[in-house]
């Protein structure tokens, strides 16, 4: 980047990525209490290709017993079955049976102890790998899948965050606004993506000539990284604004939408297909909401009946497509369920012994790592945290998740140094 | 159960008193009473059928379902039980024998079967569950006489109009189906209405909860009794009212919605219409059990009753003097509808 400064000082001398990275700080991460910046070392590594996270996020935490891991004839199995996958000897819950003929695409881990049954608490921990605690932020893993796996000149936005309900963001924290998450809400396109009707296209250009006459000349003299930034921002809306199509979901052939159109997750599935076939390297679905402290099993039927066709529908096509070889999927929760069913049908929060689905790029196909009891009350093999799993989650798609990032002469690791990545489930 | 045996004491529901308590090994799931008042038949949160001997006072279970049983009923000359499953089976039991081996056992639905009901001439066993349909079957050979379709969401509860020529039935969403049993009529189904008080969408969990946990015909055939939970503020915690919504079947409107004066958070799990001309619902959630008594003119109890449990499902003896009620803390419980001994 050719660049000139007021101050002509070398010290601008950073790289336009490290600059759209800085502009995203001071749009969005005050808290740090001054001028993001970042190890231009950094900002050259790891370019993973076109390799992608979808994150499927089952909020409210779904229950191990009705989905992973079933424990059907026990004191906590519940009243429904355990039936055979595609993988011999591999059994799910019978609610999921479309999801059970994907399942050699998938590997269950089923020796989750995050310690933790708060809300709150696990979707932080589970996103960002590290502990929550009083004062700290830690980027969402769609944030660091957006700064390291992008590619230099990505138009469209690195972490994308489709939701009905929900958390609305996937926080950026020290890494800046820039790789905060763009949010559809309820699967419409970001909001002001379009020209409003009331502003013609000439006045919109007429608009847009007179602003960027007066940032030129403004930026003749007085060009500093804010204005750099700034303008990226209008370079980065109106590269979204030409590309706007990439999230209207209707530009899919109509055989698949009438086929995903079974339920809004389904819609919002066919979405993420969409978004990862154009290289986003970060989606994430919300599907809600799966806190059933009364009356579990009914609305395990209604929520997991709504997610087990198109997320196999997904799978299926990525695979089909190519895609799955390039694509880390997750379903996670913030915990489990507890064993125990309560006088209400109910099962209350759990993160003593749980489970998850993953599949794709850097993940071993068709198995199943770690194991709980009989009755599912504790892990009895292989025991481990989301501290593991996100150190699991970056290196499967080639990013070191041991290295760390140098923010303003901070030192951030961007993963929990003190844990390691799950070899067994790593290819 | 001594107290059987002394001269009956009137009917009284301010009388309501523990008359025995059988531990269980797990929280029940549905309770009935065979018709000659000999047994208690359970389910419970494993995969038995339980028998209650009221006299040997032993329980004993019986084995083939593959899951929870949901629901009992037993023909009227107490001859044989029908027990479905949540795993959608129908299971034929010789009600009587010492060690009773399942009969029959049919793959009936799709998924749950939420309820079992049998014809008042005791040819038809009805079923109803999670496939969105209701089922008639041949009570002496088991074979599928007739499958109902018409509901678009689960379908959570039927009954028998006492004339056997009509067959109710409701589903999550509150709509409610009239089955014409007419031989000629194939068994045509309309719907009699929308018991709005019994389902809610709930936006913030993004789910749907209701239908009808219990539904009872008065003896006459000219009131359908529902029971559930309505006005839920929050579906996943069970935040709402216990209720008996009364619908009049000659104008298919609602007559009577009976929610307690102070109702606790919870659903009406048990319904029955007592010969001495009132109906009683038994209640359980996070406000605990409880017995209500109504007149079923006015909107509130005339009468409650604190459980020691939640109640789970509710039947009166066949002589209307005691109740049975299904317990969340692993007991079954009967009561009686009269005076306590002693006082």
């Amino acid at each position: 980047m050719q660049c000139h400064y007021a101050c002509r000082t070398g010290e601008h001398g950073i790289h336009r990525r490290t600059l759209l990275s800085a502009a995203g700080g001071l749009l969005g991460a005050a808290s740090l209490g001054g001028f993001v910046m970042q190890n231009p070392a950094v900002a050259d590594q790891l370019r993973s290709g076109c390799k992608r996270i979808l994150n499927i996020f089952l909020h409210g935490g779904v229950s191990q017993f009705e989905s992973w891991d079933p424990k059907p004839g026990t004191d906590t199995g519940g009243p429904f079955r355990a039936i055979p996958t595609s993988v011999p000897g591999v059994h799910i819950c019978e609610l999921l049976p479309h999801t059970a003929k994907q399942m050699h695409h998938l590997t269950l881990l089923r020796s989750l102890n995050t310690h933790n049954n708060d809300h709150g608490r696990g979707v932080v921990e589970m996103t960002t790998g590290h502990k929550q605690l009083p004062g700290s932020a830690y980027p969402h893993v769609g944030a660091l899948a957006a700064k390291m796996l992008a590619p230099e000149d990505f138009a469209l936005p690195g972490n994308v965050l489709i939701r009905s309900a929900g958390p609305a963001s996937n926080p950026a924290a020290y890494l800046g606004a820039r790789y905060a998450s763009v949010v559809m809400n309820n699967g419409q396109p970001p909001a002001f993506t379009s020209r409003p009707e009331s502003l013609s296209l000439a006045s919109d250009q007429r608009r847009n000539q007179l602003r960027s006459q007066a940032h030129d000349r403004f930026a003749r003299r007085r060009r500093t990284a804010d204005t750099d930034a700034y303008t990226y921002s209008f370079d980065q809306a109106q590269d979204l604004l030409s590309r706007r199509q990439v999230f209207e979901v209707d530009q899919e052939p109509q055989a698949d939408q009438d086929r995903y159109a079974v339920s809004e997750f389904g819609r919002h599935c066919l979405l993420a297909r969409r978004l990862l076939e154009h290289d986003v390297p970060f989606v994430q679905i919300n599907h809600s909401n799966y806190d059933t402290h009364y009356e579990n099993f009914d609305f395990h039927i209604e929520q997991l009946g709504e997610f087990d066709q198109p997320f196999s529908m997904l799978i299926e096509d990525l695979a089909e497509r190519g895609l799955l070889e390039s694509t880390l999927v997750c379903v996670m929760s913030e915990f489990g369920r507890t064993p125990r069913i309560n006088s209400r049908y109910g099962r209350d929060h759990w993160g003593k012994s749980w489970s998850i689905a993953l599949g794709g790029c850097g993940i071993q196909a068709g198995g199943v790592v770690g194991k709980t009891n009989d009755n599912g009350t504790e892990v009895v093999a292989d025991e481990v945290d989301h501290g593991h799993l996100f150190h699991t989650l970056l290196q499967a798609v080639g990013i070191d998740s041991f290295q760390e990032l140098d923010i303003a002469g901070r030192i951030f690791p961007i993963a929990d140094p003190a844990k390691v990545p799950i070899k067994e489930l790593l290819a | 159960m001594s107290e059987q045996n002394q001269k009956p004491k009137a009917i009284d529901p301010e009388s309501t008193h523990l008359l025995k308590e059988v531990a269980c090994g797990r929280p029940l799931t549905t309770c009935c009473w065979d018709p000659q008042g000999r047994y208690l038949l359970f389910g419970a949160e494993d995969f038995d059928l339980h028998r209650y001997d009221l006299q040997a006072d032993t329980v004993q279970p019986l084995s083939h379902h593959d899951s929870w049983v949901r629901a009992i009923a037993c023909t009227p000359d107490g001859s044989s039980v029908i027990s479905g499953g949540y795993d959608g089976r129908l299971v034929w039991w010789p009600l009587s024998d010492q060690e009773p081996k399942h009969e029959r056992s049919v793959d009936a639905h799709t998924g749950w079967i939420r309820a079992v009901v049998i014809s008042p001439d005791a040819q038809t066993v009805a079923t109803c569950g999670n496939d969105r349909l209701v089922k008639l079957w041949d009570v002496a050979t088991g074979e599928l006489k007739s499958s109902l379709s018409g509901h678009e969401h689960h379908v959570y509860n039927i009954g028998f109009h006492p004339t056997g020529s009509f067959l109710y039935s409701c589903d999550l969403h509150g709509h409610i189906m009239q089955w014409d049993l007419a031989p000629d009529s194939e068994g045509r189904g309309e719907e009699l209405l929308r018991a709005e008080g019994l389902h809610i969408y709930d936006k913030s969990f993004r789910a749907d909860i209701g239908g009808a946990r219990t539904m009872v015909v008065h003896p006459e055939g000219d009131l359908l009794a529902l029971g559930g939970i309505t006005k839920v503020t929050n579906a996943f915690a069970g935040v709402g009212h216990a209720v008996m919504i009364l619908v009049n079947l000659r104008t298919g409107e609602v007559q009577q919605t009976c929610i307690p004066q102070s109702p606790p958070n919870g659903s009406t799990w048990g319904t029955a219409y007592h010969p001495d001309g009132f109906w009683i619902t038994a209640v359980g959630g996070s406000g605990g059990g409880w017995f209500y008594f109504w007149n079923g003119r006015e909107e509130h109890e005339s009468f409650k009753l604190k459980l020691k449990s939640e109640a789970r499902a509710m039947a009166m003896s066949p002589d209307g003097r005691s109740l049975a009620v299904g317990h969340a803390d692993r007991h079954l419980r009967m009561y009686a509808l009269y005076e306590e001994s002693g006082k």
